[in-house]
């Protein structure tokens, strides 16, 4: 069998390049043009799958975006991609394919046994049976459904494609390349606007390419053609193909996903496989046209049954037959292009038109082209289970409520049209308001909330003369108001025919006795008896609707559901559809996969990695890296077999024997410049400031205005109107904008200038008892001496020729500097450091040791200072100023901040000596009382004291200082221990800072 | 997206930019005896608006000055930006 389907010279495809191509695992061929859907159409495949709940077989219903059914399971470049509509999907050559949601294949479907228990799958079956009981829930309902009912398969693997984000400007923005959209795109562009054009399907002029219009002398499609080329040519206009604006957002902005290369074998290298374009535009032109509406009859979901407006594109774009023995079912018009279409291949349909008969120059030109025409007839059911074989059909009472003698009429496939439903989509997702059109029975555009405007069938203009006229005018008022221009295009003359007007029926009753399913949502499985029931059982809202019975809610979003759905209910409820009202519409218009959202930002690119000059040297010297925000930090130099344990307690106790090294690099640095600056400083931090002489460093907390602390750190005098602040890691950004926003917002009187300087200096403290002595082997010139350099002194020197700052602060507790030098000197300075450091027995230390050597020193940070924390708790209340007010003072004096039994910080030491206390472990009284045992509060930090050689934390309990002492327990429930401990002081090591000032 | 007019470099996209709360909160004087509801009012209480709201907002991607915003928080509409010292 062999494109049997085929026509002979009809379409758009290149009957010269023959492309093979696999389906379930068998060869069939097509050509250059075709989609996935018309290849197989050809090769007269119309079973694609298997439908959502009730497993039914599924075909085509549609050639484009609207498709419900026939999505699939992409092999593209040994990568697998599931839920890819066919109708979208371009053939190219090696292409496979297969089925998705039908196990075990999509003749023999496991699933399809719930076709037969359809009486058991009402509507709300799932929130009514899979409820109870609910441990059944993951046990034995998901597993079965998740079997039974998935779409497509997606794979853990990377995806290697590569996808990109672009953002653009641009005065007008044109949706939908069809005879609306090329017509305003075209006015405008003359005008002078930038204008972006883009076009969801690969080929330009959406209806025009299967219309039988004249326009200005020309075939609707050559025009189009026309108007696509000078387009193109033109430097102020961008044209995309394959190119779906899918979202409306706020202030014009939309986004398109522009696929570049899934029509082809493989990607290019470095050539994305699609592209994400956020579009600020000033205005919107939204020519997305209108799809057309099912009509619906008894298992109107059979293969074979299609929208006759897919019928005839297959016909005209892709010369293929969806069938040789057609039956035409239709309210309207417009399915008589498509039977006239037929016949002219040399196929004879029969129509049946639900309307009295009537003439109009469609129809009349069918009925002289003999073909044969059933006026009052309709289709009351498909009979076929993997294909339509034949219809039963009966005359039509004229209102519309009782069936004549049931006749039956083989056939092969039936093209349905229940006329057409504006793509409002866009203009709604802008916050624009609707409106119910009765001439047309469906909703349209009313007032624009942002700068957009629908023209053309999307906004219910059928007829070609009157959405050219409007179009231009839209493209040339729109350029006009943007460029100022006024170059007006005359509209070109139109030959097209006349229609009569369509029949607002649109559902088929069920004969006498007879059960048939009418479906309304053909992905979803949902039919008018689903929504009947829900109405019975007291559903009203469309919205309420819509999610019980899942009506709209697949991946096609209803396209073709929506309105037959609302006019059921309106029916039903004696309303009319704007009474019962439209769900809302929300982006995406169509899938968008996840890869063109997330763009370049993948893996290691996810976000930037900040690493400090001296990294290269950490890596040779084997450190095992520790994210610290975006900055990689040592957290440990591995030797040997080392463990994390072993190594840091290595380097936590060479920093209290002999000196350490560590870098610093990370810490925030400010730079605090002006006349105003002490004034500023002494505002922001609780203590005090106004006489920090020059050549000083004094550490400081700052507050929220709530009375938390927000970060703690040394600033230092570098001169008279100049400070280098210090910030934690984690808050240098936050304390940044805090400073600008009190220095530009509420003491705008204040001259001060602060700037970060963080990546400007390379630092490295250099701590432990022989610190001193190393640098002043370093610093041969600067007096070292405790007198020279007083603890919290700085001065300015050299390192061997570069310039460099010397800091005598200390976080781990022993006798310390911090040196830092501009950071293109930073690897040279850790060089000269551990060279130099040799003789003293200098060992590296990472974060870990770091920790450590703060913790035992009882030095608070950030697993203390962690958003919901005073001062006091953190028994900093020797650095709160009684004297001047400052950012939080007010909120210091509130009760519960100043309650006796406040939470406070103590150290925590286990009973044995030996067993660790998990970080986060509460702190109880009674270790087995009943639950909820109450907590005195939390571990923060704990470490392997060096100093000691036991385990030691840090803790915040409550009335801290009263418990200091007393024998309790760390509880620690994910670690399932229970540890008897003793409080005591948070400074377990050298509580009186001796070493410091040494 | 919104479009915010940042007063000192013009029109960017809302990803350069930082939310920054309510700015018809005034900040207390220094020093200044105030009740504890005052004092609450200021950094807590905010009337969460549905309409036109002033609002600041930080240009942190971009030339980090703080302005203020005056919105609709319903419908997202920018009425007008302002440098701190301009009021509406
Ligand atoms: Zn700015």
């Amino acid at each position: 069998m062999s494109q049997e389907f085929r026509l002979a010279n009809e379409g758009l495809i290149d009957r010269s390049k023959k492309i093979s191509f696999k389906f379930n695992g068998k060869k069939y061929i097509g050509y250059d043009g075709d989609t996935l859907a018309s290849a197989l159409i050809a090769n007269g495949i119309h079973l694609v799958g298997r439908s959502f709940k009730y497993h039914r077989p599924r075909g085509f219903f549609g050639a484009g975006v609207d498709e419900p059914y026939a999505l699939v399971q992409l092999i593209r470049n040994n990568e697998t991609i599931p839920n890819i509509k066919a109708t979208e999907q371009e053939l190219f050559e090696g292409l496979e394919a297969k089925s998705v949601n039908c196990w075990p294949s999509v003749n023999f479907d496991i699933g399809g046994i719930n076709n037969f228990l359809r009486i058991f799958l009402p509507a709300g079956f799932y929130y009514k049976t899979f409820m109870w009981p609910k441990s059944f829930w993951y046990r034995i309902y998901e597993p079965f459904i998740r079997k039974a009912a998935g779409f497509g398969v997606v794979t853990h693997d990377h995806d290697k494609e590569r996808y990109e984000h672009k953002y653009e400007y641009c005065d007008l923005l044109v949706t939908g390349s069809g005879p609306s959209g090329l017509a305003s795109a075209y006015s405008a562009a003359k005008n002078g606007a930038k204008v972006i054009l883009a076009e969801d399907k690969p080929r330009f002029g959406g209806s025009l390419l299967t219309s039988e219009v004249n326009i200005g002398n020309q075939t609707g499609k050559e025009w189009a053609d026309k108007i696509i080329t000078e387009l193109k040519e033109m430097p102020n206009v961008v044209v995309k193909n394959r190119a779906q604006v899918f979202g409306y957002y706020d202030h014009n902005m939309l986004v398109m996903s522009e696929r570049l290369t899934e029509h082809l074998p493989k990607s290019e290298k470095f050539k994305p496989k699609q592209r994400l374009w956020y579009i600020r535009a000033k205005e919107v032109v939204i020519s997305s046209g209108s799809i057309e509406r099912p009509l619906v009859f008894g298992n109107n979901d059979t293969p074979g049954i299609l929208l006759s407006s897919a019928a005839k594109e297959y016909m005209k774009v892709y010369g293929v037959l969806v069938g040789k023995k057609p039956l035409i079912f239709t309210n309207n018009d417009s399915a008589y292009e498509t039977a006239i279409e037929f016949k002219r291949n040399g196929v004879n349909p029969i129509v049946l038109d639900s309307r009295k008969e009537l003439s109009s120059d469609l129809i009349n030109e069918a009925k002289n082209l003999n073909i044969d025409i059933k006026f009052e007839y309709v289709v009351v059911n498909a009979n076929g289970y993997r294909k339509v074989k034949s219809a039963d059909v009966a005359k039509i009472s004229e209102d519309k409520t009782k069936l004549g003698k049931i006749e039956n009429i083989q056939c092969d496939c039936i093209c349905v049209s229940g006329f057409w439903t504006p793509t409002i989509h866009l203009a709604s997702q802008s916050g624009g308001k609707t409106k119910f059109n009765e001439e047309i029975d469906a909703f349209i555009p009313s007032q624009s909330k942002q700068n957009e405007t629908t023209v053309g069938s999307a906004n219910g203009t059928f007829n070609l003369d009157d959405t050219l006229k409007n179009s231009f005018e839209a493209g040339y008022q729109l350029s006009k108001k943007i460029t100022a221009n006024d170059n007006k295009q005359p509209v070109p003359s139109v030959v097209e025919k006349k229609t009569s007007k369509h029949d607002k029926f649109w559902c088929v009753p069920l004969p006498k006795g007879k059960k048939y399913k009418r479906f309304l949502d053909f992905q979803n499985d949902v039919a008018v008896s689903d929504i009947e029931l829900a109405l019975r059982e007291g559903y009203r809202s469309i919205e309420h609707v819509k999610r019980y019975t899942t009506l709209g809610m697949a991946t096609d979003q209803g396209k073709t559901s929506n309105l037959n759905g609302l006019q059921l209910v309106s029916n039903i409820e004696n309303k009319v559809v704007p009474e019962v009202g439209h769900t809302t519409f929300r982006p995406p218009y169509t899938p968008v996969s996840i890869g063109a959202i997330v763009g370049r930002e993948v893996g290691k690119h996810s976000k930037p990695t900040r690493k400090s000059p001296m990294h290269t040297w950490h890596e040779k010297n084997n450190a095992v890296f520790v994210d610290a925000g975006l900055w990689l930090r040592p957290r440990y130099y591995k030797r040997g077999e080392e463990t994390l344990f072993d190594a840091s307690k290595r380097e936590a106790e060479n920093v209290r024997k002999n000196v350490g090294v560590c870098d610093v690099t990370t810490l925030g640095k400010i730079d605090v410049k002006g006349p105003d600056a002490a004034e500023f400083l002494n505002r922001v931090y609780t203590n005090a400031w106004l006489k920090l002489p020059v050549g000083k460093a004094r550490y400081g907390v700052m507050l929220r205005e709530d009375g938390i602390v927000m970060d703690d750190g040394t600033t230092t005098r570098i001169s008279e109107n100049h400070y280098h602040m210090t910030t934690t890691t984690a808050q240098a950004a936050n304390v940044l904008s805090h400073l600008e926003y009190y220095l530009q917002v509420v003491w705008p009187e204040l001259n001060v200038n602060v700037v970060s300087t963080t990546e400007q200096w390379a630092g490295a403290a250099i701590a432990g008892p022989k610190s001193r002595d190393l640098l002043q082997k370093i610093f041969p010139e600067v007096d070292c001496s405790n007198e020279g350099l007083p603890f919290m002194g700085f001065i300015e020197t050299k390192l061997f020729g570069v310039y460099a700052r010397i800091f005598r602060i200390s976080f781990s507790g022993e006798l310390a500097y911090e040196v830092n030098v501009e950071s293109d000197n930073g690897n040279f300075m850790w060089e000269k450091i551990v060279e130099l450091g040799k003789e003293f027995n200098i060992q590296p230390y990472g974060t870990e040791a770091l920790s450590t050597l703060r913790i035992e020193m009882g030095h608070v940070a950030g697993s203390e200072l962690d958003g919901r924390t005073t001062p006091y708790d953190n028994s900093l209340e020797g650095l709160i100023s009684k004297k001047k007010d400052f950012i939080g003072k007010r909120s210091l004096q509130k009760e519960a901040f100043i309650a006796p039994d406040r939470e406070k910080i103590v150290g925590v030491v286990p009973l044995d000596k030996k067993t660790s206390i998990p970080e986060g472990s509460y702190i109880v009284k009674d270790a087995d009382a009943k639950l909820p045992n109450p907590k005195l509060g939390h571990v923060s930090a704990s470490c392997w004291s060096v100093e000691y050689n036991n385990p030691f934390s840090l803790a915040i309990i409550k009335d801290g200082k009263n418990m200091i002492g007393q024998k309790l327990y760390a509880l620690s429930p994910l670690k399932n221990k229970s540890i008897p401990v003793e409080i005591v002081s948070s400074h377990y090591v050298d509580p009186k800072g001796e070493r410091v000032r040494s | 997206m919104l479009f915010i007019k940042c007063p000192y470099c013009g029109i960017r996209s809302q990803n350069e930019f930082a939310y920054g709360g309510d700015a018809t909160v005034k900040r207390p004087q220094l020093n200044k005896e105030i009740s504890d509801k005052e004092w609450d009012d200021f950094v807590y209480n905010r009337k969460s608006l549905r309409g036109k709201h002033l609002e600041f907002w930080h240009h942190i991607s971009g030339c980090r000055q703080w302005f203020k915003v005056h919105r609709d928080t319903a419908t997202h509409e920018i009425f007008k930006t302002l440098k701190p010292n301009e009021e509406l």
